[in-house]
């Protein structure tokens, strides 16, 4: 490893606004070696700023950040990003668009001043990682997508940084694409024993890569926790609503008993599980994800837990399974995924199994915004 | 997480105050910042200092009190006539080259075979500049020139028509290097509008007419309003031609002349300067004016490459 | 439909009689424009021509009295000399300027733009003479050094006008991207951003050339006998009129516009028409 290795970065309530308006609030989490963390959250939640103090490309306005090395801590939020050490891969790639891909590569190589033959040995070897061999010393603009992102990555993992940060770096990929570059990512991370800090809004993209994620909101640290965490046990609705729980609707709650809870409200009334400690009356927001949403045909299943009758309004094509749009009598919209062959007009019966339903509190004054389609008369 | 910190010397004194260095990064204050301090000295030393110096000069005149040369000239008609002189002569020639290139860029807008070659021939005039076009002018324009000899010639008149060392002298060499300024930049700014507008509203049912009238006119009056300033600063600064083609005597006695043989021939440099300031002021104001105006159009994204 | 659309576009523009009309206007000025620069031209070559069509004959003697009375070679060495130390001087104080504020934003970053715009906004009379007379004071006037200083003051803040536009549109996560590969500001001026803003430095500096030969009244204001550039020494020949012959005045106009064309033609190499006009930046970022 190369200088600044560390065991553990600590990043000590990492703040950043922007002319009196917060950009990143209060952000305590620290990196382990080894592990790869993403940055997690819709567009403007902080995540960027988040990567650019990391970066160093943005000056904090609050906290600091320490590197614990061989020979103990270090604070770091105070050297310019070209002494932290650290390698970026950026969302448009940043190429240097007058140097051949090898002079990209090379580039940082020769900043360190190293002997020419190490950087002709150490750029060769990047070039063969990411498989450029024969495009070395076109320029970026001749290359396509795909070929102008591997370059990106060569020249941030070619300087072995004790940390690679990535900037939503496969968004301007298509989907075919996309998919490979991200276990592409995922296979270097792991071979080559990098650190890696990624933030993107995609959360499959994060769960199927990251080790443990972190999710803003407004930047705030939503959740800090796995993906098998995130998925089952948002935090907070925010979250749910973010990581696709795409039911939620806001509700009273009408019985409780410890975590088991009983919500009504919209015409509906299910049995849930409390994720915080909820009282009678309390005004909640029971969430639920489209695929955990059970669906018979006509009655069937009506003597199933949190049973609701409902009719099928838009029904969309998904491969081997279908998303359905559907309504309660009552009028609201409910998503949920099945491979029934459903048609608009049929008439079926939800069911949802109580420890799938999540039930989280709602802060004062705050509301669930309404569902995008109206009811039709 | 065992806290064993031990922090270097060096770093104890980096991170002495925090809060200065959180607060300067906020307002984005950095040492990269001093790549400006040439330019701002520059600007203070040669242009803000002079200015302040004349403007200075202009309440200090050598006998009388400091409002003195700005009496003297907003009393002496043969001096504050130039105002109205200058603004005759530069108002009317802005507004035609602004005019005049709409319809025309409107139609030149896309593009065409020779399209390069024609905005290059417009070019050249504004490269000549005044004093060669003045003596074109003189040249073309005279008594024995082509232009009178082409008209006896057809039969359109009997005697020369007098076009220089007047009025219209001036005029015509506002025009000739004006235009194709303005022409230039009205075009660039048509260019700059995303042409899939016009086709929206095309498709709305809207013919050309209209279509120049809701879409591309809105869009275009704020590039309007700021090429009519510049056009004006051209015309307003007249200064060679005005002594040149013109009669600098009488008819085409413009500010800038009024204020070089202040400086230059009565050696009153508080009555020059005070006359520049009036020049700038006149300017500024017509500006102004202008500004304001196009203040109040839309003058966000034109959806082109502009 | 049958039309597609390219046919329409060229019909646009020579059918209809509205076209006609503006094919017209443009033909009139460019035929009048053509009048202007041909009547020099002729008169320069010409031995006598006293209200013919043409001269009666054609000589090239003018240009040598030109060259021999007014003392051209002089006057072009020291318009030469002037614009380039003016170019590369507001060059370099320009282009720092430009990427502060191109990539920055800054408490009163709105003041120090208008500062800029301001010079080009006045009429060069009206900053002139003050500046004239500053220079004067401290013994710069009447010589080489102050038109240079007073040229200076629209070619500075031209640059930086046309090369604020030119660095916003390289993307600043380049920059990010060279220090992140470790490169110090030094290596990321000279090794990144250097190469990427050469083609808009030299346009800038071809247009300020082209302005500072063509600028007649800060030069007027500031220059001394022996520090006059062309267009001065054409305005002053041209004022004495009668005392030289006209003709010899016209070959002087010639050699003035060859020279500016020279330029106009190296010019338009690297700049595109429009920007010799004016590279106007719409409403400076907040």
């Amino acid at each position: 490893m190369t200088e600044g290795a560390f065991t553990e970065l600590r990043l000590d309530g990492v703040g950043r606004r922007f002319a009196g308006k917060d950009a990143l609030v209060d952000l305590d989490l620290t990196i382990r070696a080894g592990e790869f963390i993403a940055l997690l959250g819709p567009s403007g939640c902080g995540k960027s700023t988040a990567l650019n103090c990391l970066a160093g490309l943005l000056p904090l306005t609050a906290g600091s950040i320490w590197q614990q090395g061989p020979d103990g801590e270090r604070r770091i939020d105070t050297l310019p990003p070209e002494k932290r050490g650290f390698g970026m891969v950026f969302q448009s790639y940043a190429l240097f668009p007058h140097m051949s891909v090898r002079r990209n590569i090379s580039f940082g190589l020769q900043m360190r001043r190293l002997a020419r033959a190490e950087v002709a040995r150490r750029t060769t070897e990047a070039i063969r990682l990411v498989q450029l061999e024969e495009h070395a010393d076109k320029l970026p603009g001749q290359l396509s997508g795909g070929q102008q992102q591997r370059v990106a990555i060569a020249r941030a993992v070619v300087l072995e940084p004790s940390l690679v940060l990535m900037d939503e770096p496969l968004s301007n990929l298509d989907a075919k694409l996309r998919l490979e570059m991200r276990s592409e990512i995922r296979r270097l991370h792991q071979s080559l024993g990098l650190t890696t800090v990624y933030v993107t809004h995609d959360q499959e993209e994060a769960l199927s890569l990251a080790d443990r994620l972190v999710v803003l909101r407004q930047g705030r640290v939503q959740q800090i926790g796995t993906s098998e965490e995130l998925h089952t046990r948002p935090a907070n609705w925010h979250v749910a609503d973010f990581m696709g729980f795409r039911n939620i609707v806001e509700v009273d709650a009408t019985h409780v008993d410890g975590t088991d809870v009983v919500v009504q409200g919209e015409g509906l009334r299910l049995r849930g599980t409390a994720t915080a400690p909820t009282a009678v009356g309390d005004r909640v927001v029971a969430a639920v994800r489209p695929e955990d949403v059970l669906v018979g045909a006509g009655t069937d299943g009506a003597d199933g837990p949190n049973a609701t009758p409902a009719t099928v309004e838009v029904v969309g094509y998904q491969g081997r399974e279908l998303a359905v749009e559907v309504r309660t009598a009552a009028g609201r919209a409910l998503h949920l995924r099945t491979e029934q062959r459903l048609a608009p007009g049929d008439a079926v019966t939800l069911t949802v199994d109580p420890e799938r339903l999540l039930v989280y509190p709602l802060a004062a004054g705050e509301h669930v915004p309404a569902p995008l389609v109206a009811a039709v008369p | 997480m065992s806290l064993t910190v031990e922090r270097v010397p060096g770093e104890a004194r980096q991170a002495q105050d925090p809060g200065l260095r959180h607060r300067l990064a906020e307002r984005g204050i950095d040492r990269q910042l001093l790549l400006l301090v040439p330019a701002v000295l520059f600007v203070v030393l040669l242009f803000l200092y002079p200015f302040l110096y004349g403007l200075q000069l202009s309440f200090a005149p050598d006998e009388g009190g400091p409002l003195a040369s700005y009496q003297a000239f907003f009393s002496d008609p043969y001096q504050s006539g130039t105002i109205w002189i200058t603004l005759k002569l530069a108002l009317p020639a802005a507004l035609i080259n602004v005019l005049a290139s709409v319809p025309i860029a409107y139609r030149m807008r896309g593009s065409f075979r020779g399209k390069r070659l024609l905005t290059i021939v417009l070019v050249v005039p504004i490269t000549l500049g005044t004093v060669l076009t003045a003596q074109g002018l003189l040249n073309y324009l005279g008594p024995a020139g082509w232009f009178n000899k082409i008209l006896m010639t057809l039969g359109l008149i009997d005697d020369p028509v007098r076009l220089v060392n007047n009025y219209w002298g001036v005029f015509f060499s506002l025009v000739i290097t004006g235009f194709p300024f303005a022409f230039l930049l009205i075009l660039s700014y048509l260019s700059g509008i995303d042409p899939t507008l016009e086709r929206a509203a095309a498709t709305l049912g809207a013919d050309w007419r209209q279509r120049f009238r809701h879409i591309t006119l809105p869009l275009l009056a704020p590039g309007l309003a700021t090429t009519f300033c510049l056009a004006f600063v051209l015309a307003f600064s007249v200064f060679p031609s005005a002594v040149l083609v013109g009669n600098p005597a009488g008819e085409t006695r413009v500010l800038a002349l009024a204020a070089y043989q202040a400086a230059y021939e009565q050696y009153d440099y508080s009555l020059a300067s005070a006359i520049a300031m009036v020049m700038g002021a006149v300017e500024l104001i017509v500006i102004g004016v202008v500004l304001l105006w196009r203040s109040r159009l839309y003058t966000g994204s034109t959806g082109g490459k502009g | 439909m049958a039309t597609t659309v390219a046919p329409r576009a060229r019909r646009r523009i020579v059918g209809s009689p509205s076209s006609w009309l503006i094919w017209g206007a443009v033909t009139f000025f460019l035929v009048n424009l053509a009048g202007v620069i041909g009547a020099v031209l002729v008169s320069s070559f010409g031995t006598q021509w006293f209200g013919t069509w043409f001269p009666n004959g054609f000589t090239t003697s003018w240009y040598a009295t030109a060259w021999r009375e007014f003392g051209l070679l002089d006057v072009v060495g020291v318009t030469l000399q002037v614009s380039l130390l003016v170019v590369v001087i507001s060059v370099l104080i320009g282009v720092p300027a430009a990427y502060v504020l191109a990539r920055r934003t800054f408490p009163g970053k709105k003041i120090v733009y208008f500062a800029f715009l301001l010079p080009i906004l006045m009429p060069p009379i009206t900053y002139g003479i003050p500046l004239a007379t500053v220079l004067y004071k401290f013994g710069f006037a009447g010589n080489a050094s102050g038109v240079v200083l007073a040229n200076l003051v629209p070619s500075v803040p031209f640059v930086i006008l046309t090369m604020t536009p030119f660095i916003e549109q390289i993307s600043p996560s380049i920059e990010s991207a060279a220090r992140m590969c470790g490169a110090t500001t030094r290596a990321l001026f000279l090794r990144v951003l250097g190469p990427l803003l050469v083609p808009g430095m030299l346009a800038a500096a071809i247009l300020v050339l082209v302005r500072t030969v063509g600028m007649f009244e800060l030069t007027f204001l500031t220059a001394g006998p022996d520090s006059q550039t062309l267009v001065v020494a054409l305005y002053y020949s041209m004022s004495a009129a009668g005392i030289r012959a006209q003709q010899a005045v016209d070959a002087m106009a010639v050699i003035y516009t060859s020279t500016m064309l020279v330029l106009l033609v190296v010019a338009l190499r690297f700049v595109n028409p429009t920007q010799l006009v004016a590279r106007v930046k719409e409403t400076p970022e907040p």
